[in-house]
């Protein structure tokens, strides 16, 4: 069975888990072109690596990034989100 | 031992004809490089051959012909679409099947099957419903049908789905369904290809390709480099290795999808069972096994491993449609690629780099697309224009907010 760290309770198991894609920056809507809006909105970063991602705890309503090769998927590490982490 | 095997012992050289022929060396300079050699590359390389004689082409592939999706899918062919531009696609795809064996000269067990795809609720009978009726508009043969229909048609079924799942309320009925064999595809028109001078190298690896001035300029191989001016992408689950090789922005996000076959079987099930609510889609294939596959897996991964997870999720499933199958055995299960877009319909054509071809977003529907797509794309190729039945599917459509939502697609809930 395939464990993931939640930040917040520890180890639990992957069916314990939703994925919630790719950590992205929104650009600034008033500002940005159609073409950067349609870049943000529907384009990925599928290419093999490792990858930022949003994964969600069920139970207990946990959202947080963790960092994953998308290969071999093997969790490299997990922390709750804060701004710096997404913006910086 | 019948002596047409034991031939093969005592010859020192292989007695049969070859299937195609295997180049000792990659040539300098090709009009056509067709990275992945899956049924689709393999297909346009036929048409490029056949349709605009085109024969100067190199289908590199990195391993062997026809180990990716083209072998891995469920063979399921069918044109039941949601989208206009869907099934005018998918249908040219399968008038293309329906007499390919005679045009390939190889037996693809092509076989009519009708497919039903079962709805769980009333919601789903609508979308069904509304599934049907754009359907029958295009000229498409495909019906609702009440439990008592796919009763008699599929008689084994459990219509209560195990009475934990909701019961079948009714189906969509799609009698021109059919599965064929996927590997004699790749086979068929690599063949025809060779024939007609395309030359293919498998054990090929695509390290790079190299673009100057927003222009192809060729193509970096583990055996050298290749100067040319065109080349398509035809390679499903690994296409994001490709366009981060061009430095091309797509929406592509790759996901596993896992089947199974079980032990063969007598012949018992002559339908092609879908059932969007319980993950899975069963046939039964020419050698009697049930061949089932399942939804996405859920989350991102480029990788062919299998899991336990679906092995019992799609158990669970199959005996709740088919009690009868209790005591019998899976032999094997297995994973493939699926590069999916977020409208769920392929990305086709000319992209913003000339001479660079996409051919991807494959997803869960790529093998039933393989003749129609290898023959537009040789025609996009020939041209560099993208052809009239995949107009829509140019990734630039994700750059005009111009979607083609194909809800049709298996693998998508309703």
């Amino acid at each position: 069975m395939k464990i993931i760290t939640c930040p917040i309770n520890g180890p639990r198991p992957l069916q314990e888990f939703h994925f919630g894609g790719e950590v992205r920056t929104m650009p600034d809507a008033t500002a940005a072109t159609d073409a950067e809006w349609a870049d943000y909105v529907f384009n990925r970063s599928g290419e093999p690596g490792v990858k930022r991602e949003w994964w969600y705890h069920v139970p207990s309503g946990t959202w947080f990034i963790a960092e994953r090769d998308n290969c071999t998927d093997e969790f490299l590490r997990t922390y709750l989100y804060r701004a710096e982490h997404v913006d910086g | 031992m019948p002596y047409r095997l034991l031939k093969f012992a005592l010859h020192k050289k292989h007695p049969e004809p070859r299937m195609f022929r295997a180049p000792a060396e990659l040539r300098s300079e090709y009009d056509v490089v067709i990275i992945g050699g899956g049924g689709h590359g393999l297909a346009a390389a036929y048409y490029l051959a056949k349709d605009h004689g085109i024969t100067n082409v190199a289908v590199l592939e990195k391993g062997y012909i026809g180990g990716g999706g083209t072998g891995r899918n469920t063979a399921i062919i069918r044109s039941n679409y949601l989208t206009k531009e869907g099934v005018n696609f998918y249908r040219g795809s399968v008038e293309l099947f329906e007499d390919l064996s005679r045009e390939l000269n190889i037996n693809l067990f092509y076989s009519e099957r009708g497919h039903f795809t079962l709805a769980h609720s009333p919601a789903s009978l609508n979308t069904q419903r509304w599934r049907a009726e754009v359907n029958k508009h295009l000229g498409i043969s495909s019906e609702v049908v009440g439990p008592e229909f796919i009763k008699r048609k599929v008689p084994e079924i459990d219509l209560k789905a195990g009475g934990h799942q909701a019961p079948i309320y009714g189906a969509l009925y799609h009698p021109p369904g059919a599965i064929a064999r996927h590997d004699a595809v790749a086979w068929g028109y690599a063949r025809g290809a060779d024939q007609r001078g395309v030359e293919i190298h498998q054990q090929t690896a695509v390290t790079d390709v190299e673009i100057r001035d927003d222009e192809v300029a060729g193509v970096h191989t583990d055996k050298g480099f290749i100067k040319t001016r065109k080349v398509l992408s035809a390679v499903a689950g690994w296409t994001t290795n490709i366009t981060a090789m061009v430095g091309l922005r797509t929406p592509l996000v790759i996901h596993p999808l896992q089947a199974l076959v079980t032990e063969p079987l007598k012949p018992w099930l002559n339908s092609i069972v879908v059932s969007a609510s319980l993950h899975l889609y069963v046939s039964q294939s020419s050698r009697g096994e049930l061949v089932a596959g399942a939804s996405l897996d859920p989350y991102e991964l480029i990788s062919m491993r299998s899991t336990l997870d679906f092995a019992e999720g799609m158990s669970t499933g199959l005996l709740d449609l088919f009690p009868c199958l209790g005591d019998v055995k899976v032999l094997r299960q297995w994973a493939g690629l699926c590069d999916m877009t977020p409208d769920f319909s392929p990305i086709m054509g000319t992209t913003p780099i000339k001479g660079f071809y996409i051919d991807a977003g494959w997803g869960t529907w790529g093998f039933k697309a393989t003749p129609i797509s290898g023959k537009t794309m040789a025609d996009t190729l020939a041209n560099d224009h993208d052809h009239g039945l995949i107009e829509a599917f140019n990734l630039s459509r994700f750059k005009r907010f111009e979607l083609v939502g194909e809800k049709g697609a298996a693998s998508v809930g309703h």
